[in-house]
């Protein structure tokens, strides 16, 4: 089963919960950090990374000995990666997908793929875990491609490995986190109790709700903020399986970078019924 | 025209708290909502939307099965993996569909439409603390970074109507697409942060991005009393890399009171906290 722990907003304890529910997963499980732009979970898994590889894009190269101007693929390109300036042909690596239409349409067959680096992926292990994360570089706009790639590595690892995957998506409703939770089997919403808590799980849900996924919730921070949250679950028939207390030292040792789970025996037993709730409604299928 | 953008790297650090407060405290201003994708500014300063416009951005491709002859083209053209096909018709995935028309231009039968797509809304609002431009992109629509730009050059244009010299915006999260649009052009960048691991290590990659695009970077650390050492390092790195520390902001329940009211932290709180903010906003403005 792949479990995608999103959020609509950041800063409500998506990476906390990743991490903890990494720790007390019941068999084996790969950790994946799939919030590239701002890849936190290895500060608190602490991985021992085994390779880290830079990743591509594939962007346009003209050759332009053929190059007659033609126009094109510039008149295709929609993202102005490509352009004919005067007489010279020009592109811009950076505005581009990698759709190849450009290398498709051109007739003089002078367009040819070079590259440009989107981040790194590394693999390594946490404890018995394995783990995967990809980080942007600095600069780069688009991280759905860079995380496509992450998930490929995943989907090439539960095939050798099996087990089940627990996924640290990046926060927001846009690009990344749909790039992010629409090929997974279980979505795990991280809120807090407060008005943007709320606004922002309502975006999420939007989101989300489409895929036609099991989908439930962690309140994080519980006894601070108000009911909102919680009232909205309920009128949603939004399970929530977990309470995450309020509390000054668990906000501490998260700024030390602990998994909270490992805090205390209480501590534990809530991520352990978090995992064991998963489980179940996971196994009841999509219309869980 | 002086132009701050309200950062974090991270989400969940008072960005959205500290730009609401700043906005009752600055004079002569337009207020802006750069955070596309989760907004929650308006949660506290309560607009009345005056002006509403919807946003188009990009096209996206449909499929018309009345004329597809099924000879699968598109599908193998699609670098993005958005034509499927179930068996009986191929039909475009929209979330996965970057509109990049190599299916349109390349279908023999040119069975493929193109429309515009129709990403969110954008608003000129007003508040109790002056003119808002603000918006909401449809969860899991894309081009955010576009919209940013048009709310930004929206901003600008109010500011000259109304004859303001300043625009405060609230930044998005990250460091993709996004916050690369609400950085550009701007004179300032706030970076919140918090005396965490993952606070220092996103207040790096985003602080590499300003200086990326030559931008002057000032930093508030919130909730600097969580962990005082973690404190000291952030302090240490912003003497390091020249960055102004305008400030330190002790963690602090009152935030989440005033918001739960739907009010900032200065207009509730006459106690150090505001004390505190207020002084905060007076080094910013020296900075400019």
């Amino acid at each position: 089963m792949l479990i995608s722990i999103a959020s609509g907003k950041g800063g409500t304890g998506k990476t906390t919960v990743s991490a903890s529910l990494t720790t007390v997963w019941d068999g084996p499980v790969t950790a994946v950090d799939l919030d590239v732009e701002e890849p936190n979970l290895h500060l608190f898994l602490n991985p021992w990374i085994a390779s880290e590889d830079k990743v591509y894009l594939n962007v346009p190269e003209v050759d332009e000995s053929l190059c007659t101007l033609c126009r094109e693929c510039s008149s295709l390109c929609q993202f102005k990666a490509i352009n004919v300036m005067g007489s010279a042909i020009l592109t811009f690596p950076e505005m581009c997908h990698g759709c190849g239409g450009c290398m498709a349409i051109c007739p003089e067959k002078a367009i040819s793929w070079g590259r440009r680096e989107l981040g790194t992926l590394s693999t390594g292990k946490s404890g018995f875990n394995d783990f995967l994360m990809g980080r942007l570089r600095v600069g780069e706009a688009m991280s759905p491609p860079l995380m496509r790639a992450v998930k490929e590595r995943l989907v090439k690892n539960l095939d050798h490995r099996g087990g089940d995957a627990i996924i640290d998506a990046p926060p927001g409703v846009s690009c990344p986190a749909v790039c992010a939770v629409m090929d997974t089997d279980f979505i795990l919403l991280v809120t807090e109790p407060t008005p943007f808590g709320l606004h922002d799980f309502k975006l999420a849900l939007e989101a989300f709700v489409p895929f036609n996924k099991p989908v439930a919730a962690v309140i994080n921070r519980s006894g601070l903020g108000d009911a909102g949250v919680e009232r909205f679950c309920s009128e949603q028939g939004i399970p929530v399986l977990a309470h995450i207390p309020f509390d000054r030292d668990i906000a501490g040792a998260y700024s030390r970078g602990k998994v909270i789970a490992e805090l205390s025996p209480e501590l534990r037993s809530v991520f352990v019924q978090l995992a064991r709730s998963i489980k179940e409604m996971g196994a009841g299928g999509r219309d869980a | 025209m002086r132009e701050i953008v309200v950062i974090s790297g991270k989400g969940g650090t008072g960005k959205t708290s500290l730009t609401g407060a700043f906005a009752h405290l600055a004079e002569n201003k337009i207020i802006c909502d750069l955070d596309v994708d989760a907004p929650d500014l308006h949660i506290l300063l309560s607009p009345d939307m005056a002006r509403t416009e919807d946003f188009y951005s990009g096209h996206e491709a449909v499929i018309d099965n009345s004329r597809c002859q099924m000879c699968g083209t598109c599908l193998d053209m699609c670098q993005f993996g958005a034509v499927q096909f179930d068996g009986a018709r191929y039909f475009i995935e929209n979330l996965r569909c970057e509109g990049c028309k190599v299916c349109v231009s390349f279908c023999p039968e040119e069975a493929i439409d193109f429309p515009e797509r129709y990403c969110g809304q954008w608003f000129v609002s007003s508040t109790r603390f002056g003119t808002m431009v603000h918006a909401r992109l449809f969860p899991g629509a894309e081009n955010s970074g576009r919209l940013v730009t048009l709310l930004r050059n929206q901003a600008r244009e109010k500011a000259r109507q109304e004859g303001h010299d300043l625009i405060l915006c609230d930044g998005a999260p990250g460091i993709g697409c996004p916050v690369i649009s609400s950085l550009s052009g701007t004179n300032l960048a706030v970076i919140v942060t918090e005396p965490t691991l993952s606070g220092l290590h996103d207040l790096q990659r985003v602080a590499q991005l300003c200086s990326h695009f030559k931008i002057r970077v000032a930093v508030i650390i919130n909730k600097f009393d969580l962990n005082s050492e973690q404190s000291r390092e952030i302090e240490g790195y912003c003497r390091e890399k020249g960055f102004s520390l305008v400030g330190n902001i002790p963690y602090d329940p009152q935030f989440t009171t005033a918001m739960v009211d739907k009010k900032v932290v200065t207009e509730v709180n006459t106690s150090h906290i505001a004390g505190k903010v207020s002084r905060i906003w007076d080094q910013i403005l020296k900075l400019l």
